[in-house]
């Protein structure tokens, strides 16, 4: 009796201790392994349209950022590396931002996506099921999205999940 | 007189202009209305210990837009919900519907509340065998017998 009582406790403080080290940020999104939300988009900075449609046959990502973002910035540097190693392209959503504040921070910062589109009102973003910028896509040939990062992408993610991901995605 | 009038005046504009200020409010109740309770039932993405009606985040502020629209539209409580869940999953929804994924979520308190149940059983079962060993004697037996008379007694 008293051993099945010890068990239980035992039990009940290993599921609390699991739980406290997961994250409750990171909520599994339901997007992965559905097509990309489609929507036509003007660039930054031009008037050039783009959808989600024109990048069939390739495996690409899309980066949730602005430039009122504090975390954008920690990430900011991990994206210049992957741009320059020119492994997939990289398009950026503009999240709910400033055509202004948005250039500026491209200049002085760096731009490593081929492209940015502008959701200035956030619309495209609840399509995706953004919540917490910055967010990462990664999309397939077909269209489908098959990873969904929440928070910066770090060097780790990078080379431990992205890279490899989109290799397999190629094959 | 004439005083009078002005201050009348201005005392009616001032009221007209309170009462502009508050026009947005009631811009539409019977949509508002729908969305405070749908908004109640779903879960900030930002807070998440807060419903999308209570938060003022920015998300909630956009969330809630798109769920106005949407009544506007005509759709339906239901169809508003999938929505959300298409987009954020079950996460959103305070009462997520049973499946796999949240068996345990809704069965949890129910299997704790029989593990307690059975806990309790065994001990009453184990104090029980316990203190069935205890016979009385015939000595004690006639005690209680007596005592038990007396008690009559004084009750009558």
């Amino acid at each position: 009796m008293r051993i099945a009582l010890i068990a239980g406790f035992l039990a009940l403080v290993v599921l609390l201790a699991v739980g406290l080290t997961r994250n409750p940020r990171e909520v599994p999104s339901p997007l992965v392994g559905k097509p990309a939300p489609a929507f036509e988009l003007p660039r930054l900075g031009s008037d050039v349209r783009f959808s989600p449609a024109e990048m069939r046959g390739k495996v690409w990502l899309l980066n949730v950022w602005a430039s009122w973002c504090v975390t954008c910035r920690e990430e900011h540097p991990v994206l210049l590396d992957f741009a320059k190693t020119k492994r997939a392209p990289l398009v950026g959503l503009n999240y709910k931002d400033q055509r202004d504040d948005a250039l500026k921070w491209l200049h002085r910062l760096g731009d490593p996506y081929q492209f940015s589109v502008v959701d200035a009102d956030g619309r495209i973003g609840i399509d995706y099921g953004v919540y917490g910028v910055p967010e990462t896509y990664v999309i397939d040939r077909a269209g489908v999205i098959r990873f969904k990062q929440i928070g910066p992408v770090t060097p780790e993610l990078l080379q431990g999940k992205i890279l490899p991901l989109i290799a397999e995605l190629e094959r | 007189m004439m005083r009078m009038a002005v201050a009348l005046a201005a005392l009616l504009m001032a009221i007209s202009g309170a009462a502009r200020e508050a026009a947005p409010l009631a811009e539409d109740p019977q949509v508002e209305a729908r969305l405070n309770v749908i908004a109640d039932e779903l879960r900030c993405l930002v807070c998440q210990n807060e419903s999308l009606m209570a938060s003022r985040a920015d998300l909630a502020m956009d969330l809630k837009r798109q769920v106005r629209e949407q009544i506007r539209a005509g759709k339906s409580d239901d169809q508003i919900r999938d929505y959300m869940v298409q987009r954020y999953g079950d996460f959103v929804l305070y009462r997520p519907p049973l499946k796999g994924s949240t068996w345990l979520l809704w069965l949890g308190p129910f299997l704790l509340l029989a593990a307690g149940c059975a806990i309790v059983w065994i001990f009453v079962r184990r104090r029980r065998a316990a203190q069935g060993a205890v016979t009385l004697s015939a000595d004690d037996e006639a005690r209680a017998e007596a005592l038990l008379a007396r008690g009559d007694d004084r009750s009558r």
